[in-house]
């Protein structure tokens, strides 16, 4: 077992409050095998999670889903994290916030809303989203959002079919005097991992995509701040993966376990505790899974004598586990691994696949 | 070196607050996906801003408290609140 004293307290919690969602988004991060509606925590249970988060060191807590609208008991979820001494970040399609609803999550405390962005005409973000009027819907809420004077993050997942919109939706992030954005290029896990033959941007459109938001970030300094995630598939050194299993953050699934990361269940020798039967401090000190990747003993070569193992501590373990088969291999996007070329043929065919229908992710 | 006027007024906006972290035992700035770890100068300047007192105001009192010559204090804290204001988690009015 790893010493207590050598594990840092978790910072972040990501709490997936629901699957269910409006929206039917091709790269959703949720797994492709869904919880149902009947297993969902009930709000004593989710308010007893933040308290002990707290406790615990978390920080930031980030309401997620599906969508954590459809939770009937947000506002009182909201109120209860911002009790614990949480800061509260809302990440939401805005698909079911109404203007009475915002007053009540003002009221209750709501630090901070993160927008997601499909596209940025109806069009283009209907079709993404699969749900027609879906993008009219947000773009009220989202003046109800700067209205209510709710700090806004404008999130944008771009991908091959959407990339072309990408300074149209930063233009739009600073129409709406969004303070932050975040530009994702789509990760490949959960449903995106079925959507990778529609969806791969080609080598051209992630270098373009590179030069926009460098382009952006200069001349919007002090107005929007830009976070960016490149594409992966495409890159030369793999990310830096949850900044350390088991040393940031954790995830709580709408049923109660609690996940190193939000794809960690697609490796399968991992075992994950539930909330409804451990304290969280016990799952993220001794649970096995949180200890399976943490330090550097579980490594293998390159990685084990790599100068770089203590900046990107080898990359995404889901990636290694959907690549190479392996979770604890080197992740196949770094230079380094012997798959990367074969990962690099793998972008390159994938990407320039014309023929690929989008497959929309289904809810509980 | 950084330079910020006198009358300006630094603000600490909506979506931002200090923090004790008593986990840590340490005084963080939350802000919206980012939390800042701050150092006694770093929390004193932030105590010091009440969204009244301009720049000038503000360093004339650190000056004070900390019996420090203004000079030196005014390029301390105009780069500390220049890097939160370019990460728009501080507003210069």
């Amino acid at each position: 077992m790893v010493p207590r004293t050598s594990i840092p307290a978790p910072i972040a919690m990501l709490a997936e409050l629901t699957y269910r969602c409006p929206l039917s988004c091709p790269y959703c991060s949720n797994p492709v095998e869904m919880a149902k509606k009947e297993s969902e925590l009930d709000t004593d249970v989710w308010l007893d999670v933040f308290e002990q988060a707290a406790k615990l060191g978390v920080l930031q807590l980030h309401l997620s889903g599906g969508e954590p609208a459809s939770r009937r008991d947000l506002v009182a979820l909201v109120a209860g994290a911002r009790k614990s001494g949480l800061y509260t970040n809302l990440i939401t399609s805005a698909i079911g916030l109404t203007q009475r609803r915002l007053a009540e999550l003002e009221q209750a405390g709501l630090d901070h809303v993160q927008l997601s962005l499909q596209g940025t005409d109806a069009g283009m973000a209907d079709r993404i989203g699969g749900y027609k009027g879906g993008f009219a819907r947000k773009m009220q809420a989202a003046e109800w959002i700067v209205e209510a004077g709710f700090p806004l993050t404008l999130n944008a997942v771009v991908h091959r079919q959407n990339l072309h919109q990408l300074p149209d939706a930063i233009e739009m992030a600073v129409a709406m005097k969004a303070r932050r954005m975040e530009v994702a290029i789509v990760q490949f896990h959960g449903w995106a991992m079925l959507n990778r033959e529609a969806m791969m941007p080609t080598r051209e459109q992630a270098a373009e995509a590179s030069r926009i938001v460098a382009e952006a970030r200069e001349r919007l300094k002090g107005t929007l701040v830009i976070d960016y995630v490149p594409a992966d598939y495409h890159s030369d050194y793999p990310k830096r993966c949850m900044g350390g299993w088991g040393t940031t953050g954790l995830n709580v699934t709408p049923d109660g376990l609690v996940l190193p990361c939000h794809a960690a269940q697609t490796i399968p020798t991992l075992e994950f505790d539930n909330v409804s039967d451990k304290r969280l401090a016990d799952i993220w000190y001794d649970g096995s899974a949180f200890n399976a990747y943490r330090g550097e003993d579980w490594m293998q070569e390159p990685c084990k004598s790599c100068d770089r193992r203590k900046l990107d501590f080898g990359g995404c373990r889901c990636q290694a586990m959907a690549i190479a088969g392996d979770p604890a291999a080197t992740d196949p996007v770094c230079i380094k691994s012997p798959l990367h070329d074969k990962m690099t043929e793998l972008a390159d065919a994938l990407s320039h696949d014309e023929t690929a229908e989008l497959v929309y992710r289904k809810s509980p | 070196m950084t330079q910020i006027a006198n009358d300006a007024i630094p603000v600490i906006p909506r979506g931002v607050r200090l923090h004790k972290d008593t986990v840590r035992d340490l005084w963080v700035l939350l802000a919206p996906e980012r939390t800042i770890n701050l150092d006694p100068i770093g929390l004193a300047i932030l105590n010091e801003i009440d969204g009244q007192r301009n720049f000038g105001e503000v360093v004339a009192r650190l000056a004070d408290a900390y019996s420090a010559p203004v000079d030196q204090i005014t390029g301390d804290v105009a780069e500390f609140l220049t890097g939160l204001s370019d990460r728009r988690i501080l507003e210069l009015t």
